[in-house]
């Protein structure tokens, strides 16, 4: 007998004994459902096989008993474990087959010969009971499975892997195939092979018209043209602000602090309108150089131009977030060798430091690429003609001609080249050890930059921190005036109709924003530590463990943040607004597609940060005895610090601040702030909607803050001092 | 591993056991203004004692989320949003007839319930206009526009913004309008010469004139009770109904098929299409032309009165193959001479 699987086989059995199976409509949390077990959709899955002769759930309750006679009556390993494993991989297969064949209405697939059995009634989304007896399968599939020495028999590791597949599975590609499959249907409704490639190769799409003077660029080409040179301006600014922060003794580091995380906690659309408001046409920064210069007043800002300075303010802070745990981390051992070799400050950091944060440079770079791939808010609103993938994606859905078929062949290209990019950067990085957090004693002084990098770190990084402090004063300052652009005289107006609160009778949350307000941070706090723990958990799996398909696994792991927002909005409404998994209209949707959307930005910051930490950690903490979670908790995750901050801080911010992909996914009882926010500025109400975001703003910054006392600073060594520069 | 999987555990069983969100009487869409959405929400409370979820969102995201619904609806009724979106999900059977009683109706609005065969009726109207911003106007020295054709004018040259009609309803309109108005060929010539006035076709159909308040493009096409919401904002934007007539939009609202809720939803449309209902559109400052002929007119609403209508077909124009051949000829022939 294993005492892991005889645990899971119990929490199984529990679940489908007591356990309501289907969801119920007063929410599970109400433990209304308690006061009548036997009403049918309240049931457990055992009153519903007895008393309701659900026999389409009988598979699910067999899998669980034959296994539990197997593993108490095999007394051979071997021989049990594959038993188990055969068991269990039936009881969820067929579960899933059950779910997936009778719906709502019966049987979808051979109604004639299950109608006998099944009977022509249907069943709604699954609940609690099936989750929880399905979770136990699994772990009982994968405990089995390790049992059988697969994963150097590691049942953690296994479980882990499991857990991680079937939920990237079923939270990312069976909604994503929903919406892929599109592509190959034709203009009567049928599905070919014959009409993907002439549509997806067309010129439309590729054409290269603006290379030769003649008519317009493809989308997807301007979307690859204006992705690279994001990746590439945000790795470089967030690498000049790491620099600074690690190797200089630049005064005002907490200051810089805040402004290099400001952006990344605004919803796009405010950024959008404050360069609109600076370097519009008639923007301030446009008549201040018309009236000093006779320079003319252009809308150069829209276009590549406008959108090109948009997604490099939003997106460097996640550069800078994924960059600054890897530039503390290159050991100061390395670079004082460099240093007693001979090598002056130029040579170290250019052949020492440099190449050690390969990987966080190609991690940055990527996320860049991929953040600039999929942005849909900023070119909405700075567009002008330049077209992009994101937002042709965004109109062949919502707009007047909805041809959901452009829309699935156009977000192939863009996976196309989300795959190309990750491919290079795979190559890029290579296989060479970039571990310099060893555990070894390890106090040297980390090597000041020369003079020439530490100016050129200033120069880039500093104006720009200038840049950042001017567009977001600017915000501030729209809140507090009637009619931002036109009428500046000072109110208060939009912040109370937003957030009033009327203390007449008791505290009434009057104002009109409180509603979405309270749902937004209830979501983002739930779904931010979720994000985390599954991003880093699969980190840990990449850097650290080898199994077949793991290429392939880590490629699906980015596809949910590749795709836009849009599409995995739809997706989501299509494949779960029906059972067996139904969670449309409820607030666990919003989770859900945060925590998936959002996990690849923990994954990326968990590899870069992963790949420093020397493996011989894991070797000594494994040799003294400690099984690989207790190696994970006690010593992985510790020097983790940064890269857990940053996938905390990106989660909770990027679930408040996400647009698109929420659209379709609020309901009346669940609103979100951004989805608020937009309505108004449809609405032209921009005073109540960047005061708002204000509030916003502010608050997350509070949230991080927090969390930055609350996870405080890792200790790699004894003192992290940087040489004095004489 | 205990612990991850406590917690994976725990996750997954609240994904899987959440309260779903259809336990309400009425489940509304709204692709109103929210204030609008806000009001008749209350009014509708107050009166019936339904209780009522609303969620504002916008035409096209609306008609997106009632196809990917399409079986298991959550919405159970959809008011508001240009009336093009209503009539494909009619022909789509994604909605179905309300039964609302037209009598008073204006003959707009009845056109617009026997064309979709009853689904949808029609609740406001809104005419094309083109807006200016004066200040930019005259810091431009440029002369006003008072036709359409004007809009050709070389002087005008990068100062007009307009939809693109492939993403936005009421670009669409507007190059129905020209075809209604002048004939096709005649239409797509005028198009193309305005084209080479235009700085930007935008994405959305309200973007134009939110530009040209600002003063970031100086002549919009769009509809004028957007343009009449900025002005009364205090943008100093002025608004023209151009001298050879002009097409309009009409809103709609509609009984999502398969609703839940349908007595309730039908109780909905009854009560939107009240005069007493339309009558309260000042109050949050919406300035459509109300479609039950009792209803008070705001008077800052474009009066359709004095606006030269044209008698815009929406059966041809609505249907996706006269759509599809207008779409192509304006990429070929209007698109490519944009800047």
């Amino acid at each position: 007998m294993t005492r892991t699987t005889g645990l899971w086989l119990i929490v199984g059995m529990a679940g489908f004994c007591l356990l309501p199976w289907y969801a119920v409509d007063s929410g599970f949390w109400s433990f209304l459902w308690l006061n009548n077990l036997r009403a049918e959709e309240n049931a457990p899955g055992a009153i519903l096989l007895l008393l309701f002769d659900r026999m389409w759930l009988s598979p699910t309750l067999g899998a669980l008993i034959v296994s539990a006679a197997a593993n108490v009556m095999i007394a051979n390993s071997v021989i049990r474990a594959r038993t188990l494993v055969g068991t269990a991989a039936a009881g969820l297969l067929l579960t899933a087959l059950q779910g997936l064949i009778i719906v709502r209405d019966g049987p979808v697939l051979l109604p004639g010969l299950l109608s006998s059995v099944a009977g022509t009634e249907g069943q709604t989304g699954f609940g609690a009971g099936a989750a929880v007896s399905v979770l136990a399968l699994l772990f009982v599939l994968t405990t089995s499975i390790s049992a059988l020495g697969k994963g150097r028999g590691d049942a953690f590791v296994i479980g882990l892997i499991g857990l991680i597949v079937t939920l990237v599975g079923v939270f990312v590609f069976f909604p994503v195939a929903h919406i892929l499959v599109r592509a190959f249907e034709l203009s009567d409704g049928s599905y070919a092979l014959s009409g993907f490639l002439p549509r997806f190769l067309a010129s439309d799409i590729w054409g290269l018209g603006c290379l030769i003077g003649r008519g317009y660029c493809g989308p997807a080409v301007n979307s690859v043209f204006l992705a690279v040179m994001t990746g590439a301006g945000t790795t470089l600014l967030g690498l000049a602000f790491a620099l600074i922060f690690t190797r200089t003794q630049f005064k005002a580091k907490p200051l810089l602090r805040i402004l290099t995380v400001l952006p990344i906690i605004t919803p796009p659309f405010v950024i959008g309108l404050a360069l609109i408001l600076l370097f519009g046409r008639t923007g301030v920064a446009t008549e201040i150089f018309a009236n000093l210069f006779g320079v003319e007043k252009t809308r150069w800002l829209y276009g590549f131009g406008g959108i090109y300075l948009a997604q490099l303010l939003s997106f460097t802070p996640i550069a800078f977030l994924v960059l600054i745990g890897v530039v503390e981390g290159v050991s100061p051992s390395m670079e004082e060798a460099s240093q007693t070799l001979d090598a002056d400050r130029w040579q170290t950091f250019r052949y020492v430091s440099l190449p050690l944060m390969r990987p966080g440079l190609a991690n940055a770079f990527l996320l860049g690429f991929i953040e600039s791939l999929a942005d849909f808010g900023n070119p909405l609103v700075l567009g002008g003609n330049f077209n992009v993938l994101s937002t042709e994606i965004y109109f062949a859905i919502v707009g007047a001609v909805a041809d959901p078929a452009k829309a699935a062949i156009l977000a192939i290209a863009l996976l196309t080249l989300t795959l190309g990019a990750f491919l290079i950067q795979r190559r890029w990085v290579g296989t060479g050890s970039y571990a310099t957090v060893t555990g070894k004693a390890d106090s040297g002084r980390h090597a000041a930059l020369n003079r020439t990098v530490r100016f050129a770190c200033y120069a880039t990084a500093l104006p720009w921190a200038a840049f950042t402090a001017i567009v977001y004063s600017m915000i501030v300052f729209g809140s507090f005036v009637k009619l931002w652009g036109y009428d500046h005289s000072f109110t208060l107006d939009h912040y109370l109709r937003a957030f009033a609160i009327d203390f007449s009778r008791g505290i009434r949350w009057s104002g009109v924003a409180w509603d979405s307000y309270f749902t937004t941070l209830t979501i983002a706090s739930i779904a931010a530590p979720l994000t985390a723990l599954v991003g880093l958990s699969t980190a840990y799996l990449l850097v650290r463990q080898k199994f077949a398909g793991k290429n392939i696994f880590e490629f699906s792991t980015m596809l949910s943040f590749a795709i836009p927002g849009t599409v995995i909005g739809v997706s989501y409404v299509m494949a779960f607004n029906f059972p067996p998994i139904e969670l449309t209209g409820t607030s666990i949707i919003l989770i859900i597609v945060f925590v998936f959307r959002n996990m690849p930005v923990g994954v990326r910051g968990g590899i870069a940060a992963m790949s420093q930490l020397d493996r011989s950690l894991d070797e000594a903490s494994i040799t003294l005895g400690a099984n690989s979670f207790t190696t994970v908790r006690r010593v992985i995750a510790p020097l983790l610090g940064p890269a857990l901050m940053a996938a905390l801080t990106y989660s909770f911010v990027r679930a408040i601040t996400s647009v698109s992909a929420v659209i379709f996914l609020v309901s009346a009882k669940h609103n979100m702030a951004t989805s608020f926010i937009v309505g108004r500025v449809e609405n032209g109400e921009f005073g109540l909607a960047i005061a708002y975001s204000a509030v916003l703003i502010v608050t997350m910054l509070t949230a991080i803050l927090l969390l930055q006392l609350a996870i405080g600073k890792r200790r790699l060594r004894r003192a992290d001092r940087v040489e004095q520069i004489a | 591993m205990k612990k991850i999987s406590l917690i994976s555990a725990i996750a997954f069983a609240a994904a899987f056991s959440a309260g779903q969100a259809f336990a309400d009487d009425l489940n509304v869409v709204c692709s109103n203004e929210q204030d609008w959405c806000d009001l008749m929400v209350n009014a509708f409370e107050g009166e019936t004692g339904i209780d009522v979820s609303m969620v504002r969102k916008s035409t096209g995201e609306t008609l997106a989320q009632i196809r990917a619904e399409a079986g298991n609806p959550k919405i159970d009724v959809w008011w508001g949003g240009t009336g093009d979106p209503h009539l494909i999900a009619a022909a789509e059977n994604l909605t179905q007839p309300s039964g609302a009683d037209t009598s008073e109706l204006l003959g707009w609005s009845i056109n617009m319930a026997e064309i979709s065969g009853g689904k949808t009726v029609g609740i406001h109207a809104g005419a094309l206009g083109i807006a200016y911003n004066a200040d930019v106007l005259a810091e431009k020295g440029l002369q006003p526009p008072v036709c359409w054709k004007d809009l050709t004018d070389p002087s005008y040259s990068g100062e007009i913004q307009v939809a693109n009609p492939n993403s936005s309803g009421t670009a669409y309109t507007e190059l129905a309008t020209f075809v209604q108005l002048f004939g096709e060929d005649e239409a797509f010539r005028l198009l193309a010469e305005i084209g080479r006035n235009v700085n930007q076709y935008t994405k959305s159909g309200s973007a134009p004139s939110k530009a040209a308040a600002r003063g970031e493009t100086t002549i919009s096409i769009g509809f004028m009770h957007d343009m009449v919401k900025l002005a009364k904002a205090g943008f100093p934007l002025k608004i023209v109904s151009p001298c050879e007539g002009t097409g309009y939009e009409v809103g709609g609202v509609s009984v999502i098929s398969g609703a839940r809720n349908v007595d309730a939803a039908k109780k909905w449309v009854q009560f939107v299409l009240s005069a007493k209902a339309q009558s309260r559109g000042p109050e949050v400052g919406t300035y459509n032309v109300p479609s039950n002929s009792n209803a008070t007119v705001p008077p800052e609403s474009p009066d359709l009165a004095s606006i030269k209508l044209i008698d815009y077909d929406f059966a041809t124009y609505g249907a996706s193959e006269t759509r599809a051949r207008l779409l192509s000829r304006w990429d070929e022939q209007v698109k490519p001479v944009g800047r």
